[in-house]
């Protein structure tokens, strides 16, 4: 199965990437962007793992290697139909 | 079959073709093609430019190995010798300017480390159109961060280089990057096949569908990849070259390879057949043993793919599974994936049948070479320049143009680009950028070795032949300025279309001027690069050759840094000063003219102020010394204040007749501005006059402010720190982001 | 005593540390290769700057699963005293063994300069031989050297004196225009709470030879030394609770 996981920096922690986007974005005319925030996708190709052990195998790779705890939460989910 | 339309897809001629046919005794099959039209396009055979290369001078007492190899070696003496090249990735850097430029900086490295060399230093030379523009910034963002994110990774640092703006290149960028590597003399590796019956080996990433171009997507044969499959661009991977480069030394450093080429342009081609052809030898390579990212690949793909970081070696069978043991240690692949055989032929297979089949002496030495339809350009006027200097006006105000000049970017300073490329490790740098030359320790010895590269285009295009013999002076001066003398160069040829006859007659000046200046100052052409096609639209860029030179100093500790020492020195100019304003940046920048010869130069005199400068050094008596190069005395003046430590500056009486302008900004050749303690001063004068240099005592250094008069006249009088902000603001001020 | 200086696969300051050490500072040093198990009974572990593993995923992220890491981890919590520059700095943080993060420089660009530090706290193993408030002048050469702690961290670094480096100016006054990478804090090193665990972002290798521009980063590597070879009591440093990185 595939499954993507997005990291992303907590939301108490200043993301300049994200403000550099916003800004440009903003220059170009895209007043409705309020505000943007970066991320980084993993998208992982898993074999022979079910879906409940899935359950508990992905949050434990994005937390200990994935995703730095301190500074960054992560949201994931499998991929349907690929 | 092969016909016009696909023979137009590989850019080759009919008549090439013919010679094809003639030379391998058969009408070739489409991978056959493919592997000549990559080995004889221009960028591997030099097709236009062998018979003027010709004219460089390659020999020299510290010569180990010239043009013809991946990169060229001279002896340094204790055992040791550095090996460097010049390259130039020009056309993909303007596609996608981070990889074009990170991709150029990864292929110069392994052309270095090939031989045998620890890459020690990276030096860039770059152009771009001018920064108003926001695409020509973006470039630039792209090209700086791409240099300084692949260099910097991989460990090499970064110690100079030169950034120049002009309109010519807002769409033809240039990237030209330099490399100097430190290796044993006992231990350097060429790219030779020998020994038949050796193993030919292919070590670091896997094989891709980077960089094939168009030529296989009209051609129903190959495969059924669509094209968002397919990258155009190649993706560097420092992080490999890290891994390969510390692999391949160690195979090198324990004997247990006998000959080694990197894979860039052309791929497994260009390696496979150079190999066998310098062996004298053939080779026999089995493509399903190549290790393939993609599936699916086809011969001709496999073959003319340009991934990034692969090296090809050869071994004796008994070394191999050494030679693996090192590279599995690296995580890197290291597959046995043919033999060296005699013979002279590449047979090359791909699922158990022969698919090419030919004479490595055809593809490699073979390639034809044109003498193409040149034009010389147009004489330039004679000095003083045209336009007239009498229609010229002078400016008001003297001190705001030297002010304007000062936020030239030509002129500004580079602090926004070199902060961004890790200049210090390897812990050898001794001279931090924005120097004249690039100064690198010897560990171990008192040896240093100081590096620039040099070329003001503008002088090239209003006169090639003088604008390259002015190239190469500067290169030497920039290396006399910190107490070095010249041992070697290599020269990255940028220019537009070879086959407008103007642009062969700019390049077999230029060629011909850079021979001229080489053979006076007794310094040996080691090798280089050449880049035509620079044009886009009709419009060519100037004729750029750049140039890269490596000097030596015996003793670091006599090594002078930029800037001035202590107030109260003595301020002298070495040099006569001329009333010549053409191409100069002062004309440019003020009167928004490119026009008028480029300042005259006497390479007898050059040499002769140049060994003077150098004599003097070395007798302890130059406390600073700068060139003057663009923005003539003013500038130069003001940039040996911003490099002091306490950032004084100086007061400075000029008498003569030359008109305002000219003598505070012209770029008369040959000049240098030196510092010395007053009670030098003296001595210094008396050996100038002994060595038959002209010189004089200017001024002193001091003061919170720059001061130059003529004849009593003040011509302008500015705060160092009101100039000092200027010169230092303005390009960080292009790159402010805007809300 | 004998230094040892890890090198993982994208280390590059490793060559230059093991210079600084072996022929600068003339102490025994050798090279220890990430995926083996033994220090070699060095006194000290040096993690030395570079990209390792291309500095892909984030900074250290990856080293610090390397089989020698677990024996350095238990070095470190025996008290052995070990010092990361640089990448090393990064590395020990995604480790644990000392607290916070690093994001990506204010500017959004590599910065490769000579900065001031100014020592806070001259009582450690790492700075003994500087004086309080004294300023140093040293190169720093990074992308993401931003450092980040959360709030009540930063608290307890300040509580317990564990800043050790903060970055100022020429005249030792912390600064905004000084502080190049907008660290919180101005931090530019930090130890543990036992003091046997150094990071710092700028690489005193690099300032350890007049030749080279500055020699102030001798004073570490001889705090080091002065520290080491002292050998007065046995001090075993108290066992602190360990820090939470889940």
């Amino acid at each position: 199965m595939k499954v993507r996981i997005l990291v992303s920096f907590k939301d108490s922690v200043l993301d300049p990437q994200g403000q550099t986007v916003k800004n440009a974005l903003q220059t170009l005319g895209y007043g409705a962007v309020k505000e943007v925030r970066q991320g980084k996708v993993f998208e992982l190709d898993l074999e022979g793992t079910t879906k409940k052990e899935a359950d508990a195998l992905v949050p434990e790779i994005a937390r200990r290697v994935l995703a730095n705890p301190i500074i960054e939460k992560f949201d994931w989910e499998i991929l349907k139909g690929r | 079959m092969i016909d016009k339309q696909i023979l137009d897809q590989h850019n080759l001629t009919e008549d090439e073709y013919r010679l094809i046919v003639d030379l391998i005794g058969k009408e070739p099959n489409l991978t056959e093609l493919g592997i000549f039209s990559v080995m004889w396009s221009e960028h591997c055979g030099y097709k236009s430019s062998r018979v003027h290369l010709k004219k460089l001078p390659t020999e020299g007492k510290h010569v180990v190995q010239g043009p013809g190899e991946n990169a060229g070696i001279l002896d340094i003496g204790d055992g040791q010798v550095v090996v460097f090249k010049i390259e130039s990735h020009n056309h993909p850097s303007y596609i996608e300017p981070y990889q074009g430029a990170a991709t150029g900086v990864g292929g110069i490295l392994r052309d270095i480390f090939t031989m045998g060399a620890r890459p020690i230093a990276v030096l860039d030379s770059l152009r771009f159109g001018p920064p108003d523009d926001p695409k020509n910034r973006s470039v630039m963002e792209g090209v700086v961060s791409g240099i300084a994110g692949y260099g910097n990774s991989i460990g090499v640092p970064t110690v100079g280089g030169e950034v120049y703006f002009d309109p010519s290149y807002n769409l033809n960028p240039l990237v030209n990057v330099f490399c100097l590597g430190l290796a044993d003399k006992d231990k350097i590796f060429l790219a030779k096949a020998e020994g038949a019956g050796n193993k030919v080996l292919y070590v670091g990433a896997k094989t891709g569908r980077d960089g094939i171009h168009g030529a296989t997507m009209a051609s129903a044969e190959f495969g059924k990849e669509t094209e968002h499959k397919r990258p155009n661009v190649q993706v560097g991977d420092p992080f490999k070259e890290k891994l390969l480069l510390e692999a391949c030394l160690e195979v090198m450093d324990r004997g247990l390879i006998v000959g080694i080429q990197d894979m860039g342009a052309a791929g497994l081609t260009c390696s496979t057949t150079e190999m066998a052809a310098k062996g004298g030898m053939g080779i026999d390579v089995d493509l399903d043993k190549v290790p393939q990212r993609e599936v699916g690949m086809t011969p001709y793909e496999i073959l003319l793919s340009e991934s990034q970081e692969r090296m090809l070696m050869v071994a004796t069978p008994e070394n191999v599974a050494a030679v693996q043991e090192v590279f599995a240690k690296w995580d890197l692949d290291a597959l046995v994936i043919g033999e060296v055989v005699a013979g002279g032929r590449a047979r090359i297979s791909f699922k158990g049948e022969v698919v090419v089949d030919i004479p490595v002496d055809a593809v490699v030495n073979l390639c034809p070479a044109y003498t193409r339809p040149s034009v010389a350009p147009p004489p330039p006027p004679p000095p003083p320049a045209a336009p007239a200097l009498d229609s010229l006006p002078l400016p008001a105000d003297l001190g705001g143009t030297f002010l304007k000049l000062l936020a030239s970017p030509t002129i500004a300073d580079k602090e926004w680009v070199f902060r961004q490329y890790d200049h210090m490790v390897q812990v050898n740098t001794a001279f931090l950028p924005g120097a004249d030359a690039a100064l690198l320790r010897i560990k171990g010895s008192k040896k240093a070795l100081a590096v620039t590269l040099d070329c003001n285009s503008l002088y090239t295009r209003l006169d090639p032949r003088t604008g390259a013999r002015i190239a190469v002076a500067e290169a030497c001066r920039n290396l006399a300025c910190v107490g070095a003398r010249p041992i070697g160069i290599t020269n990255c040829l940028n220019f537009g279309n070879p086959e407008k006859p103007e642009v062969m007659g700019q390049f077999e000046q230029a060629v011909t001027g850079l021979a001229e200046a080489c053979r006076t100052f007794g310094i040996p052409v080691t090798g280089g690069n050449v880049s035509f096609y620079n044009d886009t639209e009709g419009l060519s860029i100037h004729p750029t050759p750049v140039l890269g030179i490596v000097g030596i100093l015996d003793d670091i500790r006599k090594a002078v840094s930029p800037g001035f020492k202590s107030a109260g020195d003595a301020v002298v100019l070495v040099g006569e000063s001329f009333e010549e304003l053409g191409g100069s940046e002062y004309l440019k920048v003020v009167h928004d003219l490119e026009a008028g010869a480029p300042p005259a130069i006497d390479l007898e005199q050059e040499k002769r102020n140049q060994e003077f400068l150098l004599e003097a050094i070395n007798a302890g008596l130059v406390r600073s010394a700068h060139d003057l190069s663009e923005g003539g005395l003013a500038v130069a003046l003001a940039e040996s204040a911003f490099h002091g430590a306490r950032q004084f500056g100086c007061e400075v009486d000029l008498d003569g007749p030359l008109r305002a302008d000219a003598l505070l900004f012209g770029e008369s050749q040959s000049r240098i501005v030196v510092t010395c303690r007053r009670a030098n001063a003296g001595r210094l004068l008396e050996l100038a006059a002994a060595r038959g240099v002209p010189v004089k005592a200017i001024g002193r250094t001091g003061g919170a402010e720059i001061t130059i008069r003529q004849s009593g006249l003040e011509l302008l009088r500015v705060p160092v720190e009101t100039a000092f902000r200027i010169w230092k603001d303005s390009l960080p001020d292009f790159f402010k982001v805007r809300t | 005593m004998k230094f040892g200086v890890v090198q993982f696969p994208g280390s590059n300051c490793d060559f230059d540390t093991l210079h600084v050490l072996r022929h600068v500072m003339k102490r025994p040093t050798v090279l220890l290769w990430h995926k083996d198990h033994d220090l070699q009974g060095v006194g000290c572990v040096v993690l030395p700057g570079g990209f390792s593993y291309g500095d892909y995923l984030r900074s250290g992220a990856i080293a610090r699963f390397s089989p020698l890491m677990q024996e350095v981890k238990a070095f470190a919590r025996g008290g052995g005293r070990v010092l990361g520059i640089c990448n090393g700095f990064q590395i020990l943080l995604e480790l644990g063994l000392l607290p916070g993060a690093m994001l990506r420089n204010k500017n959004l660009k590599f910065l490769c300069q000579h900065v001031h530090i100014r020592v806070e706290n001259a009582g450690t193993d790492f700075t003994r031989a500087a004086k309080k408030g004294q300023v140093l002048r040293i190169p720093i050469a990074h992308f993401d050297g931003n450092y980040y702690a959360p709030a009540r961290v930063l608290k307890d670094l300040e509580r317990h004196r564990q800043v050790v480096f903060r970055y100022c100016d020429a005249d030792g006054k912390i600064t905004e225009e000084a502080n190049v990478n907008g660290s919180l804090a101005a931090i530019a090193g930090i130890r543990n709470l036992e003091g046997n665990v150094l990071g710092l972002m700028p690489h005193p290798e690099r300032a350890s030879e007049a030749l080279l521009g500055s020699e102030d980063g001798r004073t570490i590597f001889e705090s080091l030394i002065l520290s080491l070879e002292r050998r007065t009591s046995s001090r075993r440093p108290a066992r602190a609770k360990q820090a939470r990185h889940d």
